[in-house]
Protein backbone atom coordinates (compact mmCIF):
# COMPACT_ATOMS: atom_id res chain seq x y z
CA UNK A 1 0.00 0.00 0.00
CA UNK A 2 2.73 2.50 0.72
CA UNK A 3 4.61 1.90 -2.43
CA UNK A 4 1.38 2.21 -4.24
CA UNK A 5 1.44 5.93 -2.64
CA UNK A 6 4.79 6.40 -3.43
CA UNK A 7 3.83 5.37 -7.25
CA UNK A 8 0.59 7.69 -7.59
CA UNK A 9 2.81 10.70 -6.01
CA UNK A 10 4.61 9.66 -9.68
CA UNK A 11 1.21 9.25 -11.75
CA UNK A 12 0.72 12.89 -10.69
CA UNK A 13 3.98 14.30 -11.30
CA UNK A 14 3.72 12.79 -15.01
CA UNK A 15 0.59 13.65 -15.48
CA UNK A 16 1.46 17.47 -14.54
CA UNK A 17 4.16 16.98 -17.34
CA UNK A 18 2.31 15.84 -20.06
CA UNK A 19 -1.18 17.61 -19.61
CA UNK A 20 -0.30 21.47 -18.76
CA UNK A 21 1.18 24.16 -20.92
CA UNK A 22 2.63 26.55 -18.67
CA UNK A 23 6.54 26.19 -19.57
CA UNK A 24 6.86 26.23 -15.54
CA UNK A 25 4.23 23.54 -14.20
CA UNK A 26 6.24 21.23 -16.69
CA UNK A 27 9.57 21.82 -14.70
CA UNK A 28 7.68 21.38 -11.44
CA UNK A 29 6.03 18.25 -12.80
CA UNK A 30 9.76 16.55 -13.43
CA UNK A 31 10.68 17.84 -9.56
CA UNK A 32 7.65 15.98 -8.35
CA UNK A 33 8.59 12.73 -10.35
CA UNK A 34 12.06 13.17 -8.82
CA UNK A 35 10.44 13.09 -5.62
CA UNK A 36 8.83 10.33 -5.64
CA UNK A 37 11.66 7.85 -7.72
CA UNK A 38 14.00 9.01 -4.86
CA UNK A 39 11.60 7.78 -2.42
CA UNK A 40 10.76 4.32 -3.77
CA UNK A 41 14.73 3.62 -3.76
CA UNK A 42 14.88 3.89 0.10
CA UNK A 43 11.67 2.09 0.58
CA UNK A 44 12.94 -0.93 -0.91
CA UNK A 45 15.43 -0.93 1.43
CA UNK A 46 14.04 -0.46 4.88
CA UNK A 47 14.08 -3.41 7.74
CA UNK A 48 11.59 -2.98 10.35
CA UNK A 49 13.05 -2.08 13.49
CA UNK A 50 16.72 -1.43 11.74
CA UNK A 51 19.25 0.71 12.38
CA UNK A 52 21.28 3.03 10.25
CA UNK A 53 24.16 1.81 8.24
CA UNK A 54 26.57 3.73 10.18
CA UNK A 55 29.21 1.59 12.79
CA UNK A 56 29.63 3.73 15.99
CA UNK A 57 31.13 2.33 18.59
CA UNK A 58 29.13 -0.08 20.43
CA UNK A 59 28.98 -2.07 16.79
CA UNK A 60 32.63 -3.55 16.90
CA UNK A 61 32.87 -6.38 19.09
CA UNK A 62 35.45 -5.76 22.14
CA UNK A 63 39.00 -7.43 21.36
CA UNK A 64 38.06 -8.45 18.28
CA UNK A 65 37.93 -6.58 15.07
CA UNK A 66 34.36 -7.95 13.80
CA UNK A 67 31.31 -6.33 14.04
CA UNK A 68 28.62 -7.13 16.48
CA UNK A 69 25.64 -9.89 14.95
CA UNK A 70 23.10 -6.95 16.34
CA UNK A 71 24.46 -4.61 13.72
CA UNK A 72 24.87 -7.24 10.62
CA UNK A 73 21.19 -8.66 10.85
CA UNK A 74 19.64 -5.14 11.53
CA UNK A 75 21.48 -2.80 9.04
CA UNK A 76 19.09 -1.39 6.22
CA UNK A 77 20.33 -1.63 2.80
CA UNK A 78 23.41 0.97 2.03
CA UNK A 79 23.36 0.25 -1.70
CA UNK A 80 19.91 2.39 -2.82
CA UNK A 81 21.16 4.97 0.21
CA UNK A 82 24.21 5.34 -2.21
CA UNK A 83 22.50 5.72 -5.64
CA UNK A 84 20.09 8.17 -4.52
CA UNK A 85 22.26 10.44 -2.56
CA UNK A 86 24.02 11.68 -6.14
CA UNK A 87 20.60 11.44 -7.70
CA UNK A 88 19.22 13.86 -5.72
CA UNK A 89 22.17 16.47 -6.48
CA UNK A 90 22.04 15.60 -9.98
CA UNK A 91 18.34 16.82 -10.10
CA UNK A 92 19.49 20.02 -8.28
CA UNK A 93 21.74 20.54 -11.65
CA UNK A 94 19.20 19.66 -13.97
CA UNK A 95 16.39 21.71 -12.20
CA UNK A 96 18.92 25.14 -12.77
CA UNK A 97 19.72 24.05 -16.19
CA UNK A 98 16.23 23.54 -16.73
CA UNK A 99 14.92 27.05 -15.21
CA UNK A 100 17.81 28.92 -16.95
CA UNK A 101 16.34 27.95 -20.39
CA UNK A 102 13.07 29.29 -19.43
CA UNK A 103 14.13 32.42 -18.65
CA UNK A 104 15.52 32.81 -21.88
CA UNK A 105 12.05 31.76 -23.61
CA UNK A 106 10.03 34.20 -21.49
CA UNK A 107 12.39 37.04 -22.23
CA UNK A 108 12.52 36.25 -25.98
CA UNK A 109 8.69 35.25 -26.47
CA UNK A 110 7.53 37.57 -23.41
CA UNK A 111 5.03 34.10 -22.62
CA UNK A 112 5.40 30.56 -20.78
CA UNK A 113 2.80 29.20 -22.82
CA UNK A 114 4.40 26.57 -25.16
CA UNK A 115 1.45 27.20 -28.10
CA UNK A 116 2.17 30.46 -28.46
CA UNK A 117 6.11 29.48 -28.71
CA UNK A 118 4.86 27.35 -31.27
CA UNK A 119 3.73 30.02 -32.72
CA UNK A 120 5.95 32.94 -32.68
CA UNK A 121 8.71 33.44 -34.91
CA UNK A 122 10.50 35.75 -32.39
CA UNK B 1 18.89 41.62 -6.15
CA UNK B 2 19.00 44.28 -3.46
CA UNK B 3 19.78 43.74 0.06
CA UNK B 4 17.16 43.93 2.64
CA UNK B 5 16.68 45.68 6.34
CA UNK B 6 19.44 46.30 9.04
CA UNK B 7 17.86 43.52 11.23
CA UNK B 8 18.15 40.79 8.61
CA UNK B 9 21.36 42.16 7.87
CA UNK B 10 23.16 41.86 11.27
CA UNK B 11 21.38 38.72 12.02
CA UNK B 12 22.51 37.07 8.65
CA UNK B 13 26.21 38.58 9.37
CA UNK B 14 26.31 36.15 12.35
CA UNK B 15 25.03 32.94 10.99
CA UNK B 16 26.51 32.91 7.93
CA UNK B 17 29.93 31.81 10.01
CA UNK B 18 28.08 29.16 11.86
CA UNK B 19 26.40 27.58 8.85
CA UNK B 20 29.50 27.69 6.63
CA UNK B 21 31.55 25.81 9.66
CA UNK B 22 28.66 23.60 9.87
CA UNK B 23 29.19 23.20 6.09
CA UNK B 24 32.94 22.38 6.91
CA UNK B 25 32.21 19.80 9.88
CA UNK B 26 29.91 17.50 7.61
CA UNK B 27 32.73 17.45 4.94
CA UNK B 28 35.59 16.27 6.82
CA UNK B 29 33.52 14.22 9.06
CA UNK B 30 32.35 12.24 5.87
CA UNK B 31 33.03 9.39 6.92
CA UNK B 32 32.29 8.82 10.43
CA UNK B 33 28.57 11.07 10.75
CA UNK B 34 26.15 11.06 8.25
CA UNK B 35 26.79 13.70 5.70
CA UNK B 36 29.59 13.44 3.16
CA UNK B 37 31.01 15.85 0.33
CA UNK B 38 27.46 16.52 -1.42
CA UNK B 39 25.26 17.34 1.74
CA UNK B 40 28.26 19.82 2.53
CA UNK B 41 29.22 21.50 -0.38
CA UNK B 42 25.51 22.33 -0.99
CA UNK B 43 25.43 23.50 2.75
CA UNK B 44 28.39 25.73 1.87
CA UNK B 45 26.97 27.08 -1.17
CA UNK B 46 23.74 28.12 0.74
CA UNK B 47 25.88 29.67 3.31
CA UNK B 48 26.85 32.46 0.14
CA UNK B 49 22.95 32.25 -0.96
CA UNK B 50 22.02 33.84 1.92
CA UNK B 51 24.37 36.43 1.90
CA UNK B 52 23.41 37.32 -1.71
CA UNK B 53 19.69 37.74 -0.26
CA UNK B 54 20.55 39.36 2.61
CA UNK B 55 23.77 41.99 1.44
CA UNK B 56 22.92 42.00 -2.38
CA UNK B 57 24.69 40.49 -4.97
CA UNK B 58 27.28 43.13 -5.64
CA UNK B 59 29.10 42.64 -1.87
CA UNK B 60 29.31 39.03 -2.76
CA UNK B 61 31.08 40.18 -5.71
CA UNK B 62 33.42 41.88 -3.94
CA UNK B 63 33.75 39.02 -1.16
CA UNK B 64 34.05 36.01 -3.45
CA UNK B 65 34.76 37.18 -7.01
CA UNK B 66 33.47 35.05 -9.92
CA UNK B 67 36.98 34.07 -11.92
CA UNK B 68 38.18 32.75 -7.95
CA UNK B 69 34.22 30.83 -7.89
CA UNK B 70 34.82 29.32 -11.13
CA UNK B 71 38.93 28.27 -10.62
CA UNK B 72 37.71 26.72 -7.01
CA UNK B 73 35.27 24.61 -8.70
CA UNK B 74 38.22 23.31 -11.81
CA UNK B 75 40.55 22.76 -8.56
CA UNK B 76 37.95 20.71 -7.06
CA UNK B 77 37.55 18.22 -10.26
CA UNK B 78 40.95 17.99 -10.89
CA UNK B 79 41.76 17.04 -7.61
CA UNK B 80 39.29 14.14 -7.95
CA UNK B 81 40.37 12.82 -11.15
CA UNK B 82 44.06 13.55 -9.72
CA UNK B 83 43.22 11.09 -6.69
CA UNK B 84 41.19 8.43 -8.88
CA UNK B 85 45.06 9.02 -11.11
CA UNK B 86 47.28 8.23 -7.83
CA UNK B 87 45.50 5.41 -7.00
CA UNK B 88 46.44 3.82 -10.65
CA UNK B 89 50.29 4.91 -10.10
CA UNK B 90 50.66 3.82 -6.12
CA UNK B 91 48.23 0.73 -6.57
CA UNK B 92 47.94 -0.48 -9.86
CA UNK B 93 44.77 -0.39 -9.96
CA UNK B 94 42.19 2.85 -10.77
CA UNK B 95 40.56 4.54 -7.96
CA UNK B 96 42.14 2.18 -5.60
CA UNK B 97 41.81 3.46 -2.00
CA UNK B 98 45.60 3.18 -2.04
CA UNK B 99 46.37 5.21 1.08
CA UNK B 100 44.23 2.66 3.12
CA UNK B 101 45.64 -0.56 2.02
CA UNK B 102 49.20 0.81 1.90
CA UNK B 103 50.61 3.75 3.31
CA UNK B 104 48.08 5.09 6.53
CA UNK B 105 45.96 2.51 7.49
CA UNK B 106 44.94 5.05 10.80
CA UNK B 107 42.81 3.71 13.29
CA UNK B 108 39.10 3.18 12.93
CA UNK B 109 36.69 5.40 13.89
CA UNK B 110 39.51 8.16 14.00
CA UNK B 111 39.44 11.63 12.00
CA UNK B 112 42.81 9.92 10.02
CA UNK B 113 41.42 7.01 8.59
CA UNK B 114 40.02 5.21 5.32
CA UNK B 115 42.35 6.22 3.06
CA UNK B 116 41.70 8.36 0.19
CA UNK B 117 38.19 9.18 1.31
CA UNK B 118 38.34 12.01 2.92
CA UNK B 119 40.42 13.71 0.73
CA UNK B 120 37.42 12.58 -2.06
CA UNK B 121 35.18 14.36 0.12
CA UNK B 122 37.35 17.62 0.41
CA UNK B 123 37.22 17.46 -3.77
CA UNK B 124 33.74 16.74 -4.21
CA UNK B 125 32.23 19.43 -1.44
CA UNK B 126 35.06 21.97 -3.11
CA UNK B 127 33.67 21.15 -6.02
CA UNK B 128 29.91 21.21 -5.81
CA UNK B 129 29.71 24.25 -3.31
CA UNK B 130 31.48 26.33 -5.56
CA UNK B 131 29.18 24.83 -8.68
CA UNK B 132 25.90 25.61 -7.02
CA UNK B 133 27.23 29.27 -6.26
CA UNK B 134 28.09 30.40 -9.73
CA UNK B 135 24.51 28.81 -11.20
CA UNK B 136 22.46 30.73 -8.59
CA UNK B 137 24.76 34.06 -9.36
CA UNK B 138 24.60 33.56 -12.76
CA UNK B 139 20.53 33.12 -11.93
CA UNK B 140 20.18 36.55 -10.14
CA UNK B 141 22.49 38.60 -12.47
CA UNK B 142 20.44 37.92 -15.53
CA UNK B 143 19.87 41.00 -17.05
CA UNK B 144 18.08 41.95 -20.63
CA UNK B 145 21.29 44.58 -21.78
CA UNK B 146 21.17 44.05 -25.26
CA UNK B 147 18.68 45.67 -27.44
CA UNK B 148 16.29 42.61 -29.19
CA UNK B 149 15.79 43.45 -33.00
CA UNK B 150 12.09 44.14 -33.24
CA UNK B 151 10.71 41.29 -35.93
CA UNK B 152 7.07 42.22 -36.91
CA UNK B 153 4.92 45.16 -35.42
CA UNK B 154 2.83 43.58 -33.17
CA UNK B 155 5.07 41.42 -31.70
CA UNK B 156 4.43 42.59 -28.06
CA UNK B 157 7.50 43.73 -26.09
CA UNK B 158 7.57 41.71 -22.46
CA UNK B 159 7.70 43.70 -19.26
CA UNK B 160 9.86 41.12 -17.45
CA UNK B 161 11.76 42.63 -14.37
CA UNK B 162 14.99 42.50 -13.18
CA UNK B 163 17.02 44.12 -11.00
CA UNK C 1 3.58 1.92 10.58
CA UNK C 2 1.04 5.23 10.84
CA UNK C 3 3.42 7.82 10.16
CA UNK C 4 4.28 6.92 6.94
CA UNK C 5 0.86 7.11 5.72
CA UNK C 6 0.23 10.08 7.32
CA UNK C 7 3.19 11.68 5.41
CA UNK C 8 2.91 9.99 1.84
CA UNK C 9 -0.91 11.31 2.29
CA UNK C 10 0.28 14.96 2.97
CA UNK C 11 2.84 14.90 0.31
CA UNK C 12 0.07 13.81 -2.60
CA UNK C 13 -2.28 15.91 -1.43
CA UNK C 14 0.30 18.58 -1.38
CA UNK C 15 1.16 17.57 -5.04
CA UNK C 16 -2.64 17.55 -6.12
CA UNK C 17 -2.61 21.03 -4.79
CA UNK C 18 0.98 22.37 -6.78
CA UNK C 19 -0.24 20.81 -10.19
CA UNK C 20 -4.02 22.75 -10.13
CA UNK C 21 -3.73 25.79 -8.60
CA UNK C 22 -3.37 28.61 -11.73
CA UNK C 23 -0.93 30.83 -8.88
CA UNK C 24 2.82 29.71 -9.99
CA UNK C 25 3.87 30.96 -6.51
CA UNK C 26 1.53 28.56 -4.63
CA UNK C 27 2.57 25.70 -6.64
CA UNK C 28 6.30 26.46 -5.98
CA UNK C 29 5.26 26.36 -2.31
CA UNK C 30 3.80 23.33 -2.57
CA UNK C 31 6.59 21.71 -4.07
CA UNK C 32 8.92 22.77 -1.41
CA UNK C 33 6.34 20.93 1.07
CA UNK C 34 6.34 17.83 -0.71
CA UNK C 35 10.77 18.13 -0.54
CA UNK C 36 10.27 18.63 3.11
CA UNK C 37 7.73 15.56 3.93
CA UNK C 38 10.49 13.53 1.53
CA UNK C 39 13.32 14.84 4.02
CA UNK C 40 11.13 13.73 6.74
CA UNK C 41 10.12 9.97 5.48
CA UNK C 42 14.03 9.55 4.89
CA UNK C 43 14.69 10.26 8.16
CA UNK C 44 11.82 7.56 9.53
CA UNK C 45 13.50 5.00 7.02
CA UNK C 46 16.93 5.04 8.33
CA UNK C 47 18.87 7.35 5.99
CA UNK C 48 20.08 9.98 7.60
CA UNK C 49 23.28 11.38 4.80
CA UNK C 50 19.95 11.30 2.11
CA UNK C 51 17.81 13.46 4.82
CA UNK C 52 20.21 15.63 4.79
CA UNK C 53 21.18 15.85 1.18
CA UNK C 54 17.26 16.28 0.41
CA UNK C 55 16.12 19.38 3.04
CA UNK C 56 19.15 21.42 1.68
CA UNK C 57 18.76 20.89 -1.95
CA UNK C 58 15.53 21.03 -1.74
CA UNK C 59 16.16 24.42 -0.12
CA UNK C 60 17.91 25.90 -3.25
CA UNK C 61 15.81 24.26 -5.26
CA UNK C 62 12.70 26.64 -4.41
CA UNK C 63 15.50 29.52 -4.47
CA UNK C 64 15.93 28.54 -8.07
CA UNK C 65 12.04 27.78 -9.12
CA UNK C 66 11.48 31.34 -7.16
CA UNK C 67 13.51 33.27 -9.27
CA UNK C 68 12.08 31.89 -12.45
CA UNK C 69 8.61 33.02 -11.06
CA UNK C 70 8.69 36.15 -8.96
CA UNK C 71 8.73 39.41 -11.46
CA UNK C 72 7.22 37.77 -14.46
CA UNK C 73 4.10 39.50 -15.31
CA UNK C 74 2.45 37.22 -18.21
CA UNK C 75 2.21 33.73 -15.82
CA UNK C 76 -0.80 33.14 -16.20
CA UNK C 77 -2.05 30.86 -18.83
CA UNK C 78 -5.46 31.72 -20.86
CA UNK C 79 -7.12 30.25 -23.57
CA UNK C 80 -9.75 26.79 -24.17
CA UNK C 81 -8.17 23.57 -23.05
CA UNK C 82 -8.43 20.72 -25.27
CA UNK C 83 -10.72 18.32 -23.93
CA UNK C 84 -10.81 15.66 -26.00
CA UNK C 85 -6.68 15.40 -25.64
CA UNK C 86 -7.04 15.61 -21.90
CA UNK C 87 -9.12 12.63 -21.13
CA UNK C 88 -6.88 10.41 -23.58
CA UNK C 89 -3.94 11.55 -21.45
CA UNK C 90 -5.78 11.10 -18.49
CA UNK C 91 -6.76 7.26 -19.63
CA UNK C 92 -3.63 6.30 -20.84
CA UNK C 93 -2.09 7.24 -17.00
CA UNK C 94 -4.55 5.53 -15.69
CA UNK C 95 -4.08 2.04 -17.73
CA UNK C 96 -0.06 2.74 -16.28
CA UNK C 97 -1.00 3.24 -13.05
CA UNK C 98 -2.85 0.25 -12.50
CA UNK C 99 -0.63 -2.20 -14.39
CA UNK C 100 1.81 -1.07 -12.06
CA UNK C 101 0.47 -1.78 -8.98
CA UNK C 102 0.23 -5.22 -10.25
CA UNK C 103 4.33 -5.53 -10.44
CA UNK C 104 4.56 -4.61 -6.82
CA UNK C 105 3.14 -7.76 -5.81
CA UNK C 106 6.27 -9.67 -6.72
CA UNK C 107 8.72 -7.05 -4.56
CA UNK C 108 9.12 -8.85 -0.97
CA UNK C 109 6.51 -6.88 1.15
CA UNK C 110 7.37 -3.52 3.01
CA UNK C 111 9.75 -3.72 5.52
CA UNK C 112 12.12 -6.95 4.27
CA UNK C 113 14.80 -5.63 2.13
CA UNK C 114 15.58 -8.04 -0.92
CA UNK C 115 19.20 -8.95 0.35
CA UNK C 116 17.44 -10.24 3.36
CA UNK C 117 15.83 -13.11 0.54
CA UNK C 118 19.25 -13.52 -1.04
CA UNK C 119 21.92 -14.44 0.76
CA UNK C 120 24.36 -13.64 -1.87
CA UNK C 121 23.62 -10.37 -2.67
CA UNK C 122 26.69 -7.35 -2.63
CA UNK C 123 25.02 -5.61 0.07
CA UNK C 124 25.67 -8.18 2.68
CA UNK C 125 29.31 -7.88 1.60
CA UNK C 126 28.83 -4.07 1.98
CA UNK C 127 27.91 -4.41 5.56
CA UNK C 128 29.72 -7.26 6.75
CA UNK C 129 33.34 -5.74 5.26
CA UNK C 130 33.00 -1.95 4.83
CA UNK C 131 34.77 -1.32 8.08
CA UNK C 132 37.60 -3.82 7.25
CA UNK C 133 38.14 -3.07 3.81
CA UNK C 134 37.54 0.72 3.81
CA UNK C 135 38.27 1.35 6.94
CA UNK C 136 34.99 4.06 7.01
CA UNK C 137 32.29 4.03 9.39
CA UNK C 138 29.93 5.55 7.73
CA UNK C 139 29.55 2.35 4.83
CA UNK C 140 27.19 4.42 2.69
CA UNK C 141 30.45 6.80 2.07
CA UNK C 142 32.26 3.88 1.92
CA UNK C 143 30.57 2.62 -0.95
CA UNK C 144 30.04 5.67 -2.79
CA UNK C 145 34.14 6.44 -2.58
CA UNK C 146 35.35 2.56 -2.48
CA UNK C 147 33.79 0.21 -3.83
CA UNK C 148 31.36 2.58 -6.48
CA UNK C 149 34.15 5.22 -7.15
CA UNK C 150 32.79 5.47 -10.82
CA UNK C 151 29.94 6.56 -10.47
CA UNK C 152 31.01 9.13 -8.29
CA UNK C 153 33.21 10.01 -10.99
CA UNK C 154 30.24 10.30 -13.95
CA UNK C 155 28.50 11.73 -11.39
CA UNK C 156 30.34 14.74 -10.74
CA UNK C 157 31.23 14.90 -14.31
CA UNK C 158 27.39 15.54 -15.00
CA UNK C 159 27.31 17.82 -12.13
CA UNK C 160 29.86 20.42 -14.20
CA UNK C 161 28.11 20.01 -17.44
CA UNK C 162 24.86 20.72 -16.40
CA UNK C 163 26.29 24.14 -14.39
CA UNK C 164 28.58 24.89 -17.41
CA UNK C 165 25.61 24.83 -19.69
CA UNK C 166 23.35 26.83 -17.24
CA UNK C 167 26.18 29.47 -16.50
CA UNK C 168 26.17 29.61 -20.48
CA UNK C 169 22.79 29.78 -21.40
CA UNK C 170 22.58 32.77 -19.03
CA UNK C 171 25.16 34.69 -20.25
CA UNK C 172 24.41 38.60 -21.72
CA UNK C 173 27.75 40.56 -21.83
CA UNK C 174 29.64 39.07 -24.97
CA UNK C 175 26.82 40.14 -27.43
CA UNK C 176 28.33 42.16 -30.38
CA UNK C 177 27.06 45.55 -30.09
CA UNK C 178 26.39 46.41 -33.36
CA UNK C 179 22.66 45.69 -34.56
CA UNK C 180 22.33 42.59 -36.84
CA UNK C 181 18.57 41.54 -37.73
CA UNK C 182 18.21 38.12 -37.14
CA UNK C 183 17.25 35.93 -40.44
Amino acid sequence: MLYALCFLLFMIGLYCAVVKKNLVKIVIGLAIMEYAVNLFLIMLGYRVGGTAPIIGRGDIQAGAERLTAHFINSAVDPLPQALVLTAIVISLGSLALLISICIRIYDKYGTFDITEIRRLRG
Amino acid sequence: MKGMTIIVKTICGWVKVLIFLFGINIILFGHLTPGGGFAGGVILASSYVLMMLAFGREFVEKNLPIPLASRLDCFGAFLFAAVAILGLVFGGTFFVNFLYQKYLPGHALHLVSAGTIPLSNIAIGLKVGASLFLAIFALSAFRKDFQRPDAGGDNKRPVAGQE
Amino acid sequence: MAIFYILLFFMVIAAIIAVETKDLLGSVICVGAIGFGGSLMFLLLYAPDIAITQIVVEVLGLIILIRATISRDHTFITGEREFFGMVVSVAILLVIFLAGIKVFESLPPFGTPIFAKAPEAPSQTYIEKGLADTGAANVVAGVILDYRGYDTLGETTVLFTSILGATVILRTRSRKRLEEPDT
